[in-house]
């Protein structure tokens, strides 16, 4: 493949992508339902929905793993996805809601033709919305202007640590409060859902599902091997040393505060990227996703499968989130106590996460039989100094 | 070998055979509640009323001879998840029905599964009406049902200012929306009537009480609230504080029942108003029976009839209140559908559930056509327990989702 990835590596790239976008999508279309091996819709929705979980912790892992910034607040960029092209999906259900209306039914009750009676009870901003077009480009400029913005006030202030955190985590809380209002046009509390058509295909049939599926694969695929790309020129260096030492990269010559702005505007963007292929996967768009607590669960997401690397937040995503719905299930009464002892036990025990694992063994084998380990892990690539 | 071969093949045949009248004795009910979460305090008691009600059923010989068997699944008060959950139900469990959802939000996130894939939903906590899905009984209280019974008695009771008090989401909206229109109706000017939202949580009522108190100045005034959870407490002591009692002010709240008052001190809502389908205080030897069995069943709680083990049931201050009655009427209703239709086919049950009476707690209630109940309505009066001293009762209220069939639009 390309130079930036290992033949090993590439390998597995094209294998998992084999089995996830072709192998997996034609078990679902061809194989027939009593067959063992058949996938059913349910599941492969379910495998779609966590592939958008994906990429929203490879999101998070960027600026934590990579850039040393510990975001709480993710889930704001890709709920604003979620709810640009969800605007689209409310749009194109038609008359097809409960009020037979042109307008989408939150608006009727919400008597919005009173109060925009210019538009038929349509809000402006929602107008160009009509376009699948202009939905998707505004998947990736509102996030990117929001971080930009955001991002620009704090990293021009030197905002760094925990006080970034906890910044990052008030903005998507006001965000939150700001969305369940009725007022904000934004179908509040009930957000968007009960979508029905996209792109003139029925939202819900097994076919558009699949082939959201298949975008979901296709968009983690492409996120991955964009940042492994990345990570792996001199900017991917700088990154690093940014988070291991902002001050010395400063002091070298760098201007840190653009480099982190541009990353976390490129984070921004593939959170709301995955929000945007969560969204008429799952069904439903509302503030509740955007809430701090689903920003903490994507950096728990990454602490699991490991951060500083990419593989790790995608293990950690489809793994947590595979348990999470076995569990609601079958131990529906104790999941919780299972989930939080499993994160207990990773953040004593396995402080690398899942991908870490085998360098432990490796230390531990050497701790126990004092034999000099066969392979040594990855050795950090030491700065270098140069100035462009 | 022979004798071997025979008694393996015996023995196999008498496994399927278990297996199979084992799987025929039995009916798979989904309960599609929030066990952790936000929701967990309030839909944690209609898990356990609805494995009360599988028991007293199971018990008296099943639905149509099999045993119910509940699959239990957590939603966790995430309401992307509660589409996954209910998919999951009806895809992967096979379920017959699902009885399940408190919040709104919740209901509009399956009822597309349900729709998609025809399952049956119960939902059995009062809503804002403005919605039919063929795929879904509401046992719930419709507007028309609640808040229409209470603000007539506030009328009846000489009030002429009305102060409309909701937290920010879709139930305030819609039922202060259709209030006002149906104060207008009987002669009451806008100026007189006022329409406020909190956000969720909110916990500053300063403002707002020091505004209802001018608003009630001048006598015959009353708050009709829509206040979710734990905004009450701060609001109600706040009330208190500013002299305001149900005397001068009485607020009449949609939102506070029995079960409520485990987490809200009652003393500061005595003498104040709420308005519901059934009470725990009614006296009917079907009200007595229910609270006793429940009572009862929460110290070892089982689902008799099937290899079930029951377990998170809290023991301690259980009470029984509207949502709790009106999921078991769901469970009741069904079962009376499935022996008529002679069927668990979704199709055919909802056929037959169209006029089903059963006589519960609160009184018969009815299926009507359009999937809501013929039911009792009751007002009643905060004692300092916690419970509900019943001053009014209206029968046969039939539930009506849409407000302009009620409002004669």
């Amino acid at each position: 493949m390309t130079s930036f990835l290992p033949k090993r590596e590439a390998l597995l790239v094209v294998i998992a992508a084999f089995l996830g976008l072709v192998v997996l999508p034609c078990l679902n279309a061809y194989v027939p339902p009593d067959s063992a091996f058949h996938v059913s819709n349910f599941t492969l929705t379910l495998y779609g929905k966590y592939l958008c979980y994906s990429v929203l912790a490879i999101g998070v892992n960027l600026l934590w793993g990579y850039t040393g910034l510990l975001s709480l607040g993710q889930a704001l960029f890709f709920s604003l996805g979620g709810y640009a092209l969800g605007m689209y999906l409310m749009l194109m259900i038609g008359k097809l809601g409960q009020y037979k209306a042109d307008i989408p039914d939150f608006m009727v009750f919400l008597e919005f033709p009173a109060r925009f009676p210019a538009t038929a009870g349509l809000p402006p901003h929602w107008i160009p919305f009509k376009s699948f077009w202009f939905a998707a480009a505004m998947v990736i400029i509102v996030p990117a202007v929001v971080a930009y913005i955001f991002g620009w006030l704090a990293f021009r202030s030197r905002i760094k640590g925990v006080y970034f955190s906890i910044l990052s985590q008030a903005l998507t809380y006001a965000a939150t409060l700001m969305f369940f209002r009725n007022d904000f046009t934004f179908g509040g509390n009930n957000g968007l859902t009960d979508f029905k058509f996209i792109l003139g295909h029925e939202v819900n049939s097994p076919v558009t599902k699949r082939w959201l599926y298949i975008a979901s694969g296709v968009l983690l695929l492409s996120v991955y091997l964009g940042l492994r790309w990345l990570t792996s020129t001199k900017f991917g260096m700088i990154q690093r040393a940014i988070r291991d030492s902002e001050n010395r990269v400063l002091f070298s010559g760098y201007a840190t505060a653009n480099f982190k702005l541009f990353v976390f505007v490129l984070s921004a963007i593939i959170c709301g990227l995955g929000g945007a292929l969560f969204v008429p996967q799952v069904g439903i768009i509302n503030p509740s996703e955007m809430g701090p607590d689903k920003s903490l669960e994507a950096v728990v997401w990454c602490a699991v499968g490991g951060r500083g690397n990419l593989l790790g937040p995608i293990l950690g995503a489809i793994g947590i989130n595979s348990l999470k719905s076995y569990a609601t299930h079958a131990f529906a009464e104790q999941w919780p106590y299972i989930l939080g002892a499993l994160f207990v036990f990773v953040t004593l025990f396995m402080p690398k996460g899942i991908i870490g694992l085998p360098e432990q063994f490796r230390e531990l084998r050497k701790k126990l039989f004092g034999k000099p380990a066969a392979e040594t892990g990855p050795v950090a690539q030491p700065v270098s100094p140069k100035i462009p | 070998m022979k004798s071997f071969k025979q008694s393996f093949l015996a023995l196999a045949a008498g496994v399927v055979m278990t297996l199979t009248t084992h799987a025929a004795e039995t009916v798979k009910v989904g309960i599609l509640h929030s066990l952790s979460g936000t929701m967990a305090i309030s839909e944690t008691s209609l898990k356990d009323v609805l494995l009360f009600t599988f028991d007293e059923i199971n018990k008296s010989g099943g639905v149509a001879g099999k045993m119910i068997e509940p699959v239990i699944v957590d939603p966790a008060s995430n309401w992307p998840l509660f589409a996954e959950k209910a998919e999951q139900l009806l895809a992967k469990d096979k379920v017959s029905v699902v009885f399940g959802c408190w919040t709104s939000v919740s209901r509009k996130s399956v009822l597309p599964v349900f729709e998609r894939m025809n399952g049956l939903l119960f939902y059995p906590v009062q809503y804002e009406g403005e919605e039919l899905s063929k795929n879904i009984f509401y046992t719930a209280e419709a507007v028309n049902q609640q808040a229409i019974p209470s603000v007539d008695y506030m009328l009846a009771e000489g009030k002429k200012k009305f102060y409309l008090l909701g937290s920010d989401y879709v139930y305030p909206r819609t039922t202060n929306k259709i209030l006002k229109q149906y104060l207008k109706s009987k002669g009451i000017p806008d100026e007189d009537i006022v329409e406020i939202y909190t956000p969720f949580g909110h916990t500053d009522y300063q403002t707002i009480v020091a505004a209802i108190k001018k608003f009630a100045s001048a006598g015959k005034a009353c708050v009709i609230s829509t206040l979710n959870g734990d905004t009450n407490v701060p609001f109600f002591k706040e009330f208190a504080n500013a002299g305001l009692t149900s005397e001068n002010c009485p607020v009449v709240s949609f939102s506070i029942s029995e079960d409520e008052f485990r987490g809200l001190p009652a003393k500061d809502l005595v003498g104040h108003l709420g308005c519901w389908t059934y009470f725990m205080s009614i006296k009917s030897p079907e009200n007595t029976k229910f609270v006793k069995d429940f009572l009862g069943w929460v110290k070892a709680p089982k689902v008799s009839g099937i290899d079930y083990t029951v377990s998170g049931v809290d023991p301690k201050g259980r009470v029984t209140c509207s949502p709790m009655n009106l999921s078991r009427m769901g469970v009741y209703l069904w079962k009376q559908a499935v022996e008529k239709a002679g069927s668990f086919e979704v199709d055919k049950v909802r056929t037959a559930l169209i006029g089903q009476k059963f006589k519960g707690p609160a009184g018969e209630v009815t299926m009507q056509e359009n999937h809501h109940l013929v039911n009792n309505a009751f007002i009643g009066e905060t004692l300092a327990s916690g419970q509900f001293k019943i001053i009014k009762t209206l029968n046969g209220v039939a539930g009506e989702p849409f407000s302009e069939k009620f409002l004669g639009k």
